[in-house]
């Protein structure tokens, strides 16, 4: 029998199972402190729990924590860790980012991506399955570094907000007092604008939220971004306009800019315009060409002039430096090098 | 208490049909309400506690009824119980929305497995010239509506079938069937609909094959 694992389970559901084995109540949030909080890697570990009691918990469960397989470091400090999954031959990526004050982890919220955005190394992989809470929180459970990190962005591989139960999951865990008790402030989740699971996640949550946008202009947004398809971006921002986000929570939008394709004047008046009346800020990301890619990154000056234009008129903007770029450290990059693929029978 | 679905307009709707097709593949019909375009999708659950999974139509814009085409996924929440649902049940869809449209110029439809419902729904809907149909699927019942297909597009309805062979149709996966074309046009567009790993790999394809990328339209099924 494959045991399942307690490392990703709420609260809630830990009271479940205690209850079930029989246990008393408050064991649940026993097991939930040597869970989040204590530097424990085993259930034997456990030890204010009598021995009747972990072994009873030991015959359905394991732990969870997993150990990275593989870290790449980069001459920046960013490190790249590959976990196993539940999947056979199927990786997790997960980046650590060291900035000054700010340590980042960027997560993977699934093993692949089922989006198929043209510029994404992710979509190369097509969709090979969900990750479980378990596996996100152990992303940053078993990091080495997880006592300096500062902040945590869910936008590693997949699409967070198309994994909505399992990421709400993960994001209690990690802002409860039972459960990691990080602040909300400190955690972004990314979207492409999937519009049921960003409604679930505005109205469930208190994390900051980043939108994929860019191109303001539908058209080329489809030819960049399928899901435009079906959740247009003017739905997206509409939804976004008309949720209070509160004195703290924050909404910003991610904007990869494409030589010749979305860094034009038209596009610095068409972002103010759709971008109107929402108290956001922009993030301007470098292009860094994947394999096969008919796209071209901006140059240096442009998205300079870029940024500067959209500040002038009054949206916050930055340039994100490009991190770990010795080491792949682009979504998707390590795992789909080290993913055995097989030939889709279905097509 | 607030259900998961208060945010999304549902109409009540009652099935018409619910038939098996070929293993594992159904075809669902309610009256049609709201006029939609080929190419749109609608959202549907059977519970208001489910967020509805998005499935395109596959009717023609006139047709009196929405035709929906799916396959059992076996661990999903939705299908298998839909699969069991008697004409007369109820549902629960949104209104047509989407923008995976074509119009009458030249263009090639690229289809895997219940990805061929949108072209479908613009063949119903009258769109046939200047169009190319590629439909791949692992065997040879995986082809639906292709009676009506090969009746009125003839040779530019072609079948890639991966797992088994049968006359008239192309032996292999649907990207390898690409491949063996000489040159792709360059006067149209190409519409790509199916799984993540089709939809990018043909597009990979096509683009190293030197069709622009705005040439593509793409709708994946998630």
């Amino acid at each position: 029998m494959n045991k399942d694992f307690l490392l990703g389970k709420t609260l809630e559901e830990l009271t479940h199972i205690v209850l079930d084995l029989k246990l008393p109540k408050f064991t649940a949030k026993q097991i939930a402190d040597w869970l989040y909080k204590k530097d424990i890697t085993s259930i034997d570990e456990m030890s204010n729990l009598s021995q009747k009691a972990r072994e009873s918990i030991k015959e359905k469960f394991i732990f969870g924590n997993i150990s990275s397989t593989k870290v790449q470091c980069s001459v920046d400090g960013t490190k790249k860790y590959l976990y196993p999954s539940n999947l056979p031959h199927k990786f997790i990526e997960t980046a650590y980012i060291p900035d000054r004050e700010r340590n980042t982890l960027c997560v993977s919220s699934q093993v692949g991506c089922k989006m198929g955005c043209l510029f994404c190394m992710t979509g190369k992989q097509g969709f090979q399955g969900q990750l479980s809470s378990g596996e996100i929180i152990n992303q940053i459970r078993s990091l080495p570094e997880r006592e300096s990190l500062t902040n945590i962005v869910y936008m590693g591989m997949g699409e967070p907000l198309d994994n909505v139960p399992e990421v709400m999951k993960s994001l209690e865990i990690l802002t409860s007092e039972y459960g990691m008790a990080m602040s909300p402030r400190r955690i972004t989740v990314s979207t492409i604008g999937i519009i049921p699971g960003m409604i679930e996640f505005l109205n469930n949550s208190e994390c900051h939220l980043a939108v994929s946008l860019h191109s303001p202009f539908d058209e080329e947004r489809k030819k960049l971004m399928p899901v435009q398809n079906v959740y247009p971006i003017k739905d997206v921002l509409e939804i976004v306009r008309n949720f209070d986000f509160g004195r703290q929570r924050r909404v910003s939008f991610e904007y990869i800019m494409f030589k010749g394709i979305n860094d034009t004047a038209n596009h610095i008046k068409e972002l103010c315009r759709i971008l109107d009346g929402i108290k956001c800020r922009i993030n301007l990301i470098r292009f860094h060409p994947i394999p096969n890619t008919p796209l071209d990154g901006s140059d240096e000056s442009t998205m300079e002039y870029f940024k500067d234009q959209l500040n002038k008129k009054g949206i916050t903007t930055t340039i994100r430096r490009s991190r770990g770029l010795d080491i792949f450290a682009a979504c998707g990059m390590l795992s789909t090098k080290e993913l055995v693929k097989r030939q889709n029978e279905d097509y | 208490m607030e259900s998961k679905t208060d945010q999304i307009k549902l109409n009540a709707t009652t099935i018409l049909e619910n038939r098996k097709i070929a293993p594992g593949v159904y075809v669902l019909k309610y009256k049609k309400t709201k006029a939609f375009k080929a190419g749109q999708y609608i959202g549907l659950t059977t519970d208001l506690e489910v967020i509805p999974r998005l499935y395109t139509i596959a009717s023609g814009a006139s047709d009196e009824e929405v035709q929906i085409l799916y396959n059992i996924k076996d661990d999903g929440w939705l299908t298998p119980r839909l699969s069991e649902i008697k004409a007369g049940s109820n549902l629960y869809v949104t209104d047509p929305d989407g923008d995976f449209i074509d119009d009458n110029t030249p263009a090639w439809w690229i289809a895997s497995g219940t990805g061929i419902a949108p072209f479908y729904a613009m063949f119903r809907s009258g769109l046939t010239e200047n169009k190319t149909l590629i439909h791949g699927g692992r065997f040879t019942h995986s082809f639906y509506f292709e009676k009506e297909f090969m009746k009125a597009m003839g040779s530019n309805y072609i079948r890639c079938c991966s797992q088994e062979k049968a006359n008239g149709l192309y032996s292999g996966r649907l990207t390898r069937y690409l491949q063996t074309i000489k040159e792709l046009p360059n006067d149209c567009r190409f519409f790509l609909c199916g799984s993540p790993e089709m939809v990018v790999e043909v597009r990979d394809l096509l683009i190293n094959r030197g069709v622009k990328y705005n040439r593509i339209v793409a709708e994946i099924y998630f």
